[in-house]
């Protein structure tokens, strides 16, 4: 392939994905006030557009047109900096999701993966790991004692999950042989990992849901005890960047558990790159399900339900996992 | 893939990180900054053993550089919980304040 | 191609790791050292050291300055006395010359260094072929067994060091 070429595709790809996630991340805020909506029996956002389709782009509008406010005693370069920290990890560790098989296009065959390098899983969890640094920075910048303790809540709780996180997805590589993840989609060609390795898709579920700071695990933003945690004092577009953060780590854990779990973009009759938002927007369906069903954990619950339970477990599948693989 | 930048490059940003930190550990009070001085030196040893295994096309450095990683990450948890300890008792994290040990 | 990666991620690791030891406010301290880690991240990608590149920003970036950094914020430190005001500056000149010396006693032997060593078997053709992370596993769980196994025990130590000093 001419060095052009590669360019100009390599370019097209990165554009086309960051513009759907981006329209993704805003649509996404518009389904989960309808589903919430459902499930509390009222019809939510109904008077922009027809059901309330243009509510995100009126809310985007009203947001951009806020005024931003700096608290007095807030360290300025941090509050500042802190929501683009949050933001930038959410969005380049889909950098190494495959979301379809090849295509031909005008002569060209084209990866439907923006690059797959050999590490990809290590890579998105390197980056994933760097999302705390948002919210803790943000929550102590504010200096504010509850945006303080939001952001002291999180770090805990990504540490304690990523952990468990890391260890439910050792029986996939182990299964697959690889880190690639065009590679775990490949090995998912006769059976999805679902089926071999339902205890690690559980345990990858629940702290991805902890990962993300979503109900039921959702304390650093507790409203009833925190206000509102380590955002507390941000407003106008800044505010909107932490949301988007959330909404954009949302669907990269969806993209990621599809990938890993579901087989990726793999399905029959219907195109891949179809199967692959089917399961992604099933799996987001899944997280907001979550958020209108269970209550909130308490910090206690938390850590216990962490370290005590998820741990062993996840530990215990390796173990099975390995003596599975060996005796193959 | 021929390496244009010699070894010696990658050596003398690595001593040059090193030294970095031995200032940070000497001219610094703050426990936890001496302690940040001291992961600095660290990272400077595993850039070291890095361009090692690169130039010597040997795997071992990398290997060494895991168990380095390893051996920091037990360090950094003890010294924090130390920290928080001493912390505890003097309220103070000052390095010149917390001489019991001074007859 | 090779040199311009290195200038500037090298130039960045020298940068931040000097305002790691200049700066004043230890959160700051904390973020510039885990500049650090990207770029130094960055410099084994250069040398072909993927696996570790990643796991230095899993393990650095991702989870120990985050632990420095809820330190920092649990104790809330206040900013230390700029070094210019603080009492001893004898004890600060000593301190800026040894460390002088001791970057020309390191740097000085590098340029000299001219010695053939036996050279090992990873080429970058292998490197290529297998993948840096196979290798690193395969040499883990055989010719290095032991030290790995050692170092759990080191980890497993640690854990509990850390339980019984934070307990009290």
């Amino acid at each position: 392939m001419p060095e052009g070429a590669f360019f100009v595709i390599m370019v097209t790809k990165i554009v086309v994905v960051f513009g759907l996630m981006l329209l993704s991340v805003s649509y996404l805020t518009w389904l989960e006030r309808k589903v919430i909506g459902d499930i509390q029996v009222r019809l939510g956002p109904m008077r922009v557009g027809p059901h309330g389709l243009l509510q995100p782009i009126a809310d985007a509008i009203k947001l951009l047109f806020k005024e931003e406010i700096v608290p007095q005693a807030a360290d300025r370069t941090l509050y500042l900096l802190a929501p683009a920290i949050a933001l930038v990890p959410a969005f380049i560790s889909f950098a190494v999701i495959p979301f379809g098989d090849q295509v031909r296009f005008f002569g060209q065959t084209i990866d439907l993966v923006i690059t797959d390098v050999n590490i990809g899983l290590l890579y998105v969890f390197g980056v994933a790991s760097l999302g705390v640094y948002g919210i803790v920075l943000g929550g102590w910048a504010s200096n504010n004692k509850y945006a303080l303790l939001g952001g002291l809540r999180s770090s805990a709780q990504m540490i304690s999950y990523e952990l468990s996180l890391g260890l439910s997805v050792i029986g996939v590589v182990m299964l697959s042989q690889s880190l690639s993840l065009v590679e775990i989609v490949g090995a998912q060609t006769r059976m999805w990992f679902i089926l071999l390795q339902p205890v690690g898709f559980l345990i990858f579920l629940i702290c991805a849901v902890a990962e993300v700071n979503r109900a039921p695990f959702d304390l650093p933003e507790a409203e009833t005890e925190l206000v509102a945690g380590f955002h507390v004092e941000y407003s106008s577009m800044k505010f909107a960047m932490y949301f988007m953060a959330e909404y954009a780590n949302m669907i990269t854990v969806s993209a990621m558990t599809t990938t890993l779990f579901l087989g990726g973009w793999r399905g029959p009759w219907l195109p891949p790159v179809v199967w692959f938002l089917i399961k992604l927007y099933l799996l987001i369906f899944l997280f907001i399900w979550l958020r209108g069903t269970l209550p909130r954990f308490r910090y206690d619950q938390l850590m216990r339900f962490g370290w005590k339970v998820l741990l062993p477990v996840a530990l215990a599948n390796i173990v099975v996992t390995a003596v599975f693989v060996a005796l193959r | 893939m021929t390496a244009t930048v010699p070894l010696s490059a990658y050596l003398i940003l690595s001593a040059a990180l090193f030294v970095i930190g031995v200032a940070g550990v000497l001219i610094r009070r703050n426990v936890l900054v001496i302690f940040m001085a001291i992961e600095l030196m660290l990272n400077a040893v595993n850039l070291t053993f890095v361009a090692f295994a690169r130039f010597l096309r040997s795997m071992d450095g990398q290997i060494i550089v895991l168990f380095v990683m390893a051996v920091a990450a037990a360090e950094v948890a003890v010294g924090l919980a130390i920290i928080i300890a001493l912390y505890r008792n003097k309220e103070s994290a000052n390095v010149d304040e917390i001489n019991l040990l001074k007859g | 191609m090779e040199w311009l990666m290195f200038v500037p991620l090298a130039a960045m690791a020298l940068i931040t790791a000097t305002l790691v030891i200049v700066l004043r406010n230890p959160v700051y301290c904390a973020l510039s050292l885990v500049g650090t880690f990207f770029a130094l991240s960055g410099i084994y990608l250069l040398l072909q050291a993927q696996f570790i590149a990643v796991i230095q920003v899993i393990v650095y970036a991702g989870a120990i300055m985050v632990l420095f950094l809820f330190v920092v914020m649990l104790l809330d430190l206040g900013h230390e006395r700029p070094l210019w005001l603080q009492r001893d500056r004898p004890r600060l000149l000593i301190g800026v010359g040894a460390v002088v010396l001791l970057l020309l006693e390191l740097v000085i032997p590098v340029g000299s260094w001219t010695a053939r060593v036996p050279q090992g078997s990873s080429t970058s053709e292998l490197m290529g072929g297998v993948g840096n992370t196979q290798l690193v596993g395969r040499l883990l769980f055989t010719e290095f067994l032991v030290p790995f196994e050692i170092t759990s025990v080191i980890l497993l130590i640690a854990i509990i060091g850390a339980m019984v000093l934070a307990r009290r």
